[in-house]
């Protein structure tokens, strides 16, 4: 028996997300009494992959077949139901990104297996299995029971933590025969963001709404989220009016994110707006209205005018990088 | 051509969600029920495709996996202007049992373009495009955030990790959707109200295939400590206050 954890490589570098995947699976397979096994699938460097010993994994199996280099969730699928097969797979660990999204649930039909879709917690109990889930958009949590002998799950983002644990581990590469047939898609076109922030990685964010009163008013709030080395988002009506770009549209209907801390200015904390939020650790807000549902959720708060508080912000944000 | 929209029946974002049966099922007395607000963004997509494909597509078809009281959700989207719609009658239990029944409604039907959205607003589990891709041993692109129709197939813009790639395809194939395919959903008109009635509304039984997972219980999360307020001409405290106690700076 064996958990398999999915470590995703972005050109061919694991990313925080992957280490957190991989910690979340080595404790898993310590709580079942079993082994962690790593799979990557694609062109990565050896000393790369072993540095997923680091955080439990015992085994690294590798995949890279040029065919791969884009992303095919079927080719994928078939690939990594085989490798659970091979390893007599017990639960499959996805982190909960575009990929895992992608592929999980294609997997857990593969395999007849339960899924677990943004499970947050390791299991509560093992015979049968039993995890936390976010439910209603972060409105109540679910205790999720599987029927099925495996299960398959995503991993909401920032909810285990990086823990080491480190492992002499080995890598060993593999070959699984794809048809053609399972490549589909041709790719036209790719665009990588470089040299920012990921809003989806960051730890820390800062975000405005319509309580910014116009787009010239970013200025400041740019500056604070450069100096804590944060990325910025924004509330829905601020991408609708043109004011910022969709990517940092957060909620509901935009970008969900798990930061460490979250600051809200001048958003009011309407519930789909905080439905992509609710995750974060903390959640600071600066508004104007001490009656705005935001303050229901904050845990640190400011009844003022954001361009009155910002400059002081900044200013002690700066102190403090510096100091 | 035909397209198919996949369907969730979703409690509106604002219900206040409460929990009966000793915290087993969500007690949906007094919830409004909706187009799950992904799936309303792809049908959108969906109907601007047809209008502009000058009759080579030549269908929208929706569909959901749910009891009766799913119907009033599929007639309003006959109402914004989907063509016929399907409902698989099963009580899913869960995304696999879901996806199984879709499957088993449609895989004879030859869709060309099947369209998920990325996420329910109930269980959140972004698990059935995918699910029933497999199930259909069709290819599927996930994350989507654009669709056009080109050549003799589709061209289609999806996020990646750390970027985004525009892709060709030229079979059926499923996509899953999220922000971006579309702006602004539309909403029925009073003609699309009219016209809704006299649609096709069929139903279809599929076999019983068990669910893989189930819900033990649920629970509220615990109400969160009181706010703790900062005085605005001392805003510098909340930096002090998030490096030396919360720590997250
Ligand atoms: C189906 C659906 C999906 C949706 N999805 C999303 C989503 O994904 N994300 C999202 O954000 N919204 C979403 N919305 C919209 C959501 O309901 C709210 O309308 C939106 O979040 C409000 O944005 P806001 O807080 O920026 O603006 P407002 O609600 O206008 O709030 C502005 C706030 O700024 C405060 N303010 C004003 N001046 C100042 C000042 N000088 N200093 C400090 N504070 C000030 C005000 O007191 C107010 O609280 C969705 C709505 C629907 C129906
Ligand atoms: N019962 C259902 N019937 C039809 N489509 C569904 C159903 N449940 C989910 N879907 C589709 O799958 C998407 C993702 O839902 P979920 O996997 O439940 O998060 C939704 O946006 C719908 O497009």
């Amino acid at each position: 028996m064996s958990v398999l954890i999915y470590a995703e490589n972005v050109d061919g570098k694991f990313k925080k997300y992957a280490f957190e995947a991989v910690s979340y699976g080595a404790s898993l397979a310590g709580k079942l009494g079993t082994d962690a096994i790593a799979l990557s699938i694609g062109e990565v460097a050896e000393e790369e992959l072993l540095s997923l010993g680091k955080y439990g994994a015992g085994k690294i199996i590798s995949i890279a077949d040029s065919r791969l280099d884009i992303l095919e969730n079927a080719a994928y699928t078939k690939v990594i139901a085989e490798v659970a097969g091979k390893v007599d797979v017990k639960v499959v660990v996805f982190a909960s990104n575009n990929t895992g999204k992608a592929l999980a649930p294609r997997v857990s039909v593969a395999l007849h297996a339960g899924f677990v879709g943004n499970a947050m917690s390791l299991p509560l109990e093992v015979e049968p299995l039993m995890f936390k889930k976010m439910v209603f958009n972060g409105k109540a949590i679910g205790y999720i029971k599987l029927k099925s002998e495996k299960a398959v799950l995503t991993l909401a983002r920032n909810s285990f933590g990086i823990h080491e644990s480190p492992k002499d581990a080995a890598v060993e590469t593999m070959e699984i025969a794809l048809d053609d047939s399972l490549f589909a898609v041709k790719l036209k076109d790719r665009h990588k963001i470089t040299g920012k922030i990921l809003l989806t990685d960051a730890e820390v964010v800062v975000s405005g709404g319509r309580g910014m009163k116009s787009a010239d008013n970013w200025g400041p709030l740019e500056e604070f989220a450069e100096v804590l080395g944060a990325a910025t988002a924004c509330s829905r009506p601020v991408s609708d009016e043109g004011w910022r770009p969709h990517e940092e549209h957060t909620g509901q209907t935009g970008k969900i994110i798990a930061p460490n801390v979250y600051f809200a200015l001048g958003i009011s904390g309407a519930v789909q707006h905080v439905a992509g939020v609710s995750g974060s650790k903390i959640i600071v807000a600066v508004n104007t209205d001490k009656e705005a549902p935001i303050f229901e959720v904050a845990d640190y708060g400011i009844v003022g005018d954001v361009m009155k508080v910002l400059p002081q912000l900044i200013e002690a944000a700066k102190e403090l990088k510096e100091g | 051509m035909k397209i198919l929209v996949l369907i969730s029946n979703v409690p509106d974002t604002t219900t206040k969600v409460k929990f009966g049966d000793g915290n087993k099922e969500l007690d949906v007395s007094g919830v409004q029920w909706i187009i799950n607000p992904w799936d309303e963004l792809a049908l959108t997509r969906a109907l601007e495709l047809k209008e502009s494909s000058g009759g080579k597509i030549e269908k929208v078809s929706v569909i959901t996996a749910g009891s009766k009281v799913v119907e009033p959700t599929l007639r309003k989207a006959l109402a914004i202007g989907a063509d016929d719609a399907i409902r698989v009658d099963v009580e899913a239990r869960d995304a696999y049992e879901v996806s199984a029944a879709l499957a088993e409604a449609v895989k004879d039907e030859n869709f060309d373009l099947i369209l998920a959205g990325i996420e329910s607003s109930d269980y959140n589990n972004s698990a059935v495009g995918g699910m029933l891709s497999e199930f259909l041993s069709m290819p599927s692109i996930s994350s989507v955030t654009s669709v056009e129709q080109e050549d003799e197939g589709f061209s289609v813009k999806r996020e990646i990790e750390g970027g985004t790639e525009v892709l060709a395809i030229n079979q059926p194939f499923v996509a899953i959707v999220q922000k971006g395919i579309a702006i602004n959903p539309r909403i029925p008109s009073m003609r699309g109200i009219m016209m809704a009635r006299k649609k096709p509304l069929v139903v279809k039984e599929v076999s019983a295939v068990g669910a893989l997972t189930e819900f033990d219980h649920f629970e509220l999360p615990a109400p969160k400590g009181k706010v703790t307020l900062v005085d605005a001409d001392n805003a510098k405290e909340l930096i002090r206050l998030l490096h030396e106690d919360a720590k997250v700076i």
